[in-house]
């Protein structure tokens, strides 16, 4: 029942009918032709993971799926349409796969039929770049079963000796289980281990002094010791601590992996282009895909479609919407003639544009040319664990080699030898490399539940770092769509009233009503008159000036002071507060004057004044500085705003304050704010919609819950502050362990109990304080994701 | 006591078996999607429950 009154809801209840005739064609909404580009060769190429002529197979970002309901509609996809084979869908990943018989139903049927019942894929330019395999999830499973095998293995014939096996049974089970072991530790030393090998010789050979040095030489000492005692008929080897070591390490590795999947950063521009676009060909409207158009192609673009490339507008009226370029709130009014830039959103009806430059040579594409997009990422960064190590792998060989070196000296070379290794092994920084993970894993999850999304767990380190967060305004600090409207009447000759008469009321909304222009629909929206009286008569709208129009025998006009002083009308002076003003008059009389402010966001004004107190603030716009005063008071008298700020101009921004030392945290929302994003030590990305579109970023959150951001920080700092406590606490363990080995009494009984407990107490504290740190935050989540 | 030999590899054969089912599992990408499977755990009665109402409808239609 509860998919049924879903699907109901979601007006999806015509599936339950056209389930009973499977095979029935769904009729598409909208225009026709709309996927046919899908089918050109390139695209459908590209899209395709499997073809063979017959039987197609491919993965589609739907979206749309949000619930067990739409889990169930689209694997049951195939009872719509005998062309469709199994679906499969990946909840987390808002993904389908889907095989289909290209007999029967082409590429553009099948999206389609899907676009049809409500879950359209998302078709970007991005879509079509190679899509990340599943191999290295695959490879780290692996790893860890392996491992957790040959550990559960190794230790049950461990056990046996411990306790003292010979007394009874002879030699002979020591043998076997010595062999034994030594031959299930090979995958572990060679398959599950392999990472830590490789990643121990790249950084030797950089000359850098990782963690995991010290580890591949823990591994390489336990195995060569164990099959040295083992072979040797010396002793039982240190085997199932060597499993155990290389068991959590994965561990670890697995819980971190775990943390950071399912959302992408790294989208550019490709993403936020659609896949195709309608061009004006000599039979008409047809649908193209993006990389089939050429300079000089005449192009439709309709209310909210992209403009695709920079170009010309040839016909209608254009009014363009910069937002998530630039960053400026208004929309731009375009004559014929003008240039348009790509990622420009057209509001009204459908215009005509010619484009002047190739897709890739945009003006919007050209800030991905800027060397901060060119570097590879923070690779130079110094982690935690990475800047730890350093010391301690110096330290572990400096006591290593002084042990070894007294005991010669004191004429015991057996020993030193022994103690040598023996200090290896036990200060194999096993808990020390769980800390970081476990940590920043676990505080990477309780942000994830409350839609904060982090790139991965070293994004925590930084930000515990920042010193300095810059803002910007359109999108990120105030609502893209909402805006507040607020009337203030002029006192005319003859009328003492200044506010709004009913009648006045219903001409405006009328008026308001026939214009997608932005204004005009936040005026309407705020008059809540849904159907006006009154009909409109000779409605005009001009570009850039206004709207006119008749009703109930006078002559209504909603528009710019320019325009209506052109018109022979006179507006008093008066101080009006700051946002963008829409003149009203009435038969030649200005009546008043709709002021429509951007909606700050409720939070954010406690959420500045408390990152105030600890932090350098800053502010980006693009937009203009008709508000610098409001946000002066936000922000502070210290604080540095700058208005009109171009992309680069943002770029360069967060760039200087960087040579001035400082740690930027950057938070913004649209392409424009992409470069700062991207320069910055943490660019966030703050989304309407987590899954949507966002620019390349660190983390990504929840727009509705921006004041989240002095949690996020605050539970970095602490993070960071737990991984120093497990440092301490398992630099302890070792130096209880290094007493014992360098005397030269390490029993394999002593090593087998204390590291598996230094792991382990050590990740139980680290998930323990970090929970605790986080349990806030739950108060915070109102709704599951 | 010679027994334990051969219990010794009994137990390992078993633990290999179920270390192939796992490596089996892992490649054909069980591991993969952890979350959706538990969602199309629900899902079988619901389908029955349209399918008995899609008979019913047609029922009703003739």
């Amino acid at each position: 029942m509860i998919v049924h009154d879903l699907l109901n809801e979601n007006g999806l209840d015509q599936f339950y009918d056209l389930s009973r005739h499977p095979g029935v064609k769904m009729p598409a909404p909208g225009r026709s032709g709309r996927w046919d580009y899908l089918d050109d060769p390139v695209v459908r190429g590209k899209l395709l993971d499997f073809d063979d002529g017959k039987l197609c197979r491919l993965r589609l970002h739907l979206p749309a799926i949000h619930c067990v309901a739409c889990v169930w509609l689209l694997e049951n996809l195939f009872r719509l349409n005998p062309g469709i084979g199994a679906t499969k869908v990946n909840f987390p990943r808002r993904e389908i796969s889907l095989a289909f018989y290209s007999e029967k139903i082409a590429l553009s049927g099948v999206v389609g039929l899907l676009a049809s019942i409500g879950y359209e894929p998302r078709l970007t330019l991005g879509e079509l770049e190679k899509k990340p395999q599943e191999t290295l999830r695959r490879k780290y499973w692996l790893q860890l079963g392996i491992a957790g095998f040959g550990f559960g293995n190794i230790m049950l014939m461990s056990l046996p000796l411990y306790i003292g096996l010979d007394s009874f049974s002879g030699p002979m089970f020591r043998l076997i289980f010595g062999y034994l072991s030594l031959l299930l530790a090979l995958p572990i030393v060679f398959y599950s281990a392999s990472d830590y090998w490789r990643s121990a010789f790249l950084s030797f050979r950089q000359r850098r002094m990782t963690l995991d040095v010290p580890i591949a030489a823990g591994l390489a000492a336990l195995y060569v010791q164990s099959a040295y005692e083992i072979v040797g008929r010396v002793g039982d080897g240190y085997l199932d601590s060597l499993a155990g070591l290389v068991f959590f390490l994965l561990c670890g590795r697995v819980f971190q992996f775990r943390a950071q999947e399912r959302l992408s950063f790294d989208r550019d521009y490709k993403c936020f282009f659609p896949l195709s676009t309608t061009r004006l060909g000599s039979a008409g409207e047809e649908s193209v895909s993006l990389s089939n158009l050429a300079v000089g192609d005449r192009l439709v673009v309709r209310n909210s479609e992209l403009l695709p490339a920079d170009c010309r507008l040839h016909a209608g009226d254009a009014c363009i919407d910069y937002s998530f370029v630039t960053g400026e709130s208004e929309p731009v009014s375009k004559a014929a003639g003008d240039y348009l830039y790509a990622g420009g959103q057209q509001r009204g009806g459908g215009i005509t544009v010619e484009i002047v430059k190739p897709v890739s040579q945009s003006y919007l594409i050209s800030l991905w040319d800027h060397e901060a997009f060119r570097k590879e990422r923070h690779n130079t960064f110094n982690s935690l664990t990475n800047r730890f190590s350093r010391w301690f792998t110096r330290a572990v060989v400096l006591v290593a080699l002084g042990v070894a070196l007294y005991w010669i000296a004191c004429g015991n070379t057996g020993r030193g030898l022994k103690a040598f290794t023996s200090v290896l092994i036990v200060a194999c920084p096993c808990a020390l490399a769980l800390a970081a993970p476990f940590t920043l894993g676990t505080a990477h999850r309780a942000l994830a539940a409350i839609q904060v999304f982090l790139r991965n767990v070293q994004v925590l380190e930084r930000l515990a770092q920042v010193d300095t967060i810059v803002f910007d305004k359109t999108g990120t600090l105030t609502m893209a769509d909402a805006s507040e409207v607020s009337f203030i009447g002029f006192k005319a000759a003859g009328q003492n009233e200044t506010d709004l008469t009913s009648r006045e009321k219903g001409w405006v909304a009328g008026l308001a009503r026939q214009s997608t222009h932005p204004h005009s629909s936040r005026i309407h929206r705020w008059m809540g008159i849904a159907n006006p009286a009154a009909p409109v008569g000779r409605f005009a709208e001009i570009p850039g000036c206004g709207v006119e129009g008749c009703q109930d025998g006078v002559c209504v006009r909603l528009g710019s002071r320019q325009w209506l002083e052109t018109q022979g009308i006179v507006i008093p002076e008066q101080t009006i507060p700051a946002g963008s003003v829409v003149y009203f008059a009435v038969d030649g009389v200005c009546r008043g004057v709709f002021v429509l402010a951007n909606r700050l966001r409720p939070e954010a004004r406690g959420m500045l004044s408390d990152l105030g107190r600890s932090y350098e603030l800053a502010l980006l716009s693009g937009d203009n500085a008709r508000e610098r005063e409001r946000f002066r008071e936000l922000f502070g008298d210290r604080a540095g705003l700058q208005f009109n700020q171009s992309p680069l101009d943002k770029l360069g921004f967060i760039k200087g304050l960087q040579d001035s030392g400082k740690v930027v945290m950057m938070v913004g929302d649209g392409l424009n704010d992409a470069g700062a994003l991207r320069q910055s030590d943490v660019g966030v990305a703050v989304v309407e919609n987590v899954g949507a579109f966002s620019p390349a970023s660190d983390i990504i959150m929840d727009a509705g819950k921006v004041a989240g951001l002095t949690d996020v920080l605050r539970i970095a700092r602490q993070s960071v502050k737990i991984i120093h406590l497990s440092f301490g606490l398992s630099i302890m363990y070792n130096v209880v362990g290094v007493t014992f080995a360098a005397a030269g009494v390490l029993s394999p009984l002593i090593a087998a109990i204390l590291m598996p407990l230094s792991s382990v107490s050590v990740v139980a504290f680290a998930c323990g304080m970090t929970n605790r740190a986080a349990r806030p935050l739950r108060s915070f989540v109102t709704e599951c994701p | 006591m010679s027994v334990i030999v051969i219990l010794i590899l009994a137990s390992l054969s078993i633990a290999g078996t179920f270390l192939l089912g796992f490596v089996w599992a892992v490649r054909s990408g069980q591991y993969e999607d952890t979350e959706t499977p538990s969602m199309r755990i629900l899902m079988e009665p619901l389908r029955q429950q349209s399918e008995s109402k899609i008979i019913s409808k047609n029922n009703r239609l003739e």
